[in-house]
């Protein structure tokens, strides 16, 4: 009986002792901090994806708070929880665009390849071997470096070998693109449809050799645009989002198919056949208007 | 007490008494946290820390209180207890004091507090009856062959990570025969005596 009343007495003085050191500690030792942080990381997205340049999101929401990141430094977080950040911070933000990462290839099996590479699986170290197996050294190399950066489950590897964004699971916060050696992943906004889904810089003969789907800056899309949105830089035909209107024109008009959504066959077909009638019109209209014109000679 | 003493004891702990290799004394963090070689570091060194303080203060309270009421039966509640309430002190402390140090060893130090390689040391320094300082010897040294053992462990994860291995194999149970294959080259050690 004795003993059981020294071991209770005993262990309950030690449970005491340490629960008063304990609670003196937490008062001697109290660390103040911005309650404004914790608020600020309930608004991030909390994938700690580190899209934002911090080691995560809670030292993405210290930084906020320091005033060394912006409101709105949190992309996969989206418009709305910038603005709350923003009321948080007693600043005004302005209207961010919802982007999305896009993948500026659609090589894969259109490309050429120098040799099979059975290494790693891993675009870095695929190109640490004679730079790459692809003869293309602009295109992607379809390892999935960015499949595997993406902590959203939006990036994948395509049927034909080139890496896909998803732009509807795409978030945004960029990791893939830092973890592309080839540099081939631009944000693009969320409501453009059409993007060049090429980024050979090499002169048309050279694009030609190297893959079946390159832009080779023939300026063919250049001299449709109906908007003066597209035009050929570095033997590149980049897009002008701010200009595009999603039309489609240049994307069948590209000899090559390398301006996304890359039509079929038939819609090309239909697409020429409307070119032919409209000419046609044209043409009729023309010489109608000849005729009219030299008719009061006569 | 002899130096030879400490260094046989510093030896045994880290080689031939390797707390994960041979006792197989806190494998749930060295599974666990060994996917990186910079979090395995912070582990190691957080439990090399931990380990070191809680055998200075569980011999001091075995001392002085469990052999003293008599209550040797109770070592292993005691210790737990002891053991918890330090890591939270701690944790106080170096918040405030040493913030580098604190967010070095981020989540670690709290995760140490049912790890059960720091109750076995504790429990360990009883049964092979050291005193003070060869009990504190003993922690630390303990807490080197954990780093050792994580450390060298993810240096080899990170590496399987891309090696082509059956599909069956990948990611967890091929970690596991790794660090089958690594217990049993420091089986090696045992028998290694050098100073006495």
């Amino acid at each position: 009986m004795n003993n059981i009343v020294i071991a209770i007495l005993v262990l309950g003085i030690m449970g005491g002792v340490f629960g008063l050191i304990l609670a003196i500690a937490s008062k001697v030792f109290e660390v103040k901090k911005d309650p404004r942080e914790e608020e600020i990381l309930g608004h991030l997205a909390g994938a700690n994806c580190g899209g934002c340049g911090f080691a995560g999101c809670s030292a993405c929401a210290a930084a906020i708070v320091a005033g060394k990141a912006p409101v709105n430094a949190c992309a996969p977080a989206g418009g709305e929880n910038a603005a709350a950040i923003a009321q948080i911070m007693g600043v005004s933000v302005g209207a961010t665009e919802k982007k999305v990462a896009f993948v500026r290839c659609n090589g894969g099996t259109n490309a050429k390849k120098r040799y099979e590479y059975r290494g790693v699986k891993d675009c870095i170290g695929a190109t640490k071997i004679a730079a790459g197996p692809l003869d293309c050294s602009f295109g992607c190399l379809g390892f999935g470096s960015c499949v595997e950066a993406c902590k959203f489950g939006a990036m994948s590897i395509g049927p034909n070998g080139t890496a896909v964004a998803d732009p509807e699971k795409c978030t945004d916060c960029m990791a893939c693109a830092a973890a592309c050696p080839r540099k081939l992943i631009t944000a693009v906004p969320y409501a453009s449809k059409v993007h060049v889904a090429c980024s050979n810089k090499d002169k048309g003969k050279a694009a030609t050799s190297v893959c079946a789907a390159s832009c080779i800056g023939c300026g063919l899309c250049e001299k449709n645009c109906k908007f003066d949105a597209i035009h050929v830089t570095d033997n590149l035909a980049v897009i002008d989002y701010a200009k595009c209107k999603n039309c489609k024109v240049c994307t069948k008009v590209c000899p090559r198919g390398a301006i996304s959504p890359i039509p079929t066959p038939e819609e090309k077909e239909k697409f020429k056949a409307v070119m032919k009638a409209q000419a046609e019109k044209k043409a009729e209209a023309a010489a109608a208007a000849k005729a009219a014109e030299d008719a009061p000679k006569a | 007490m002899e130096i030879t003493s400490l260094l046989s004891i510093s030896l045994g702990a880290i080689l031939v008494n390797n707390f994960i290799f041979s006792q197989f004394l806190g494998c749930c963090p060295f599974l666990g946290v060994s996917k990186k070689l910079d979090t395995a570091m912070g582990m190691g060194i957080a439990v090399t820390f931990v380990m070191g303080l809680a055998s200075a203060i569980t011999w001091i309270v075995n001392e002085f209180i469990l052999v003293k009421f008599d209550l040797l039966y109770m070592q292993t509640v005691v210790f737990i207890l002891v053991i918890a309430a330090l890591v939270q002190f701690i944790e106080m402390f170096l918040q405030k004091s040493m913030p580098a140090l604190y967010t070095a060893l981020g989540i670690y130090l709290p995760l140490i507090t049912t790890n059960c390689a720091v109750l076995g040391v504790a429990l360990l320094n009883v049964q092979n009856q050291y005193n003070f300082i060869e009990s504190t010897v003993y922690g630390i040294t303990g807490g080197l062959g954990f780093l050792l053992a994580i450390v060298l462990f993810a240096a080899v994860r990170e590496r399987n990570v891309f090696a082509d291995c059956p599909k069956c194999f990948e990611g967890f149970p091929i970690a596991l025969i790794t660090a089958g294959l690594m217990a049993l080259s420091f089986m090696g050690f045992s028998g290694l005596s050098v100073w006495g």
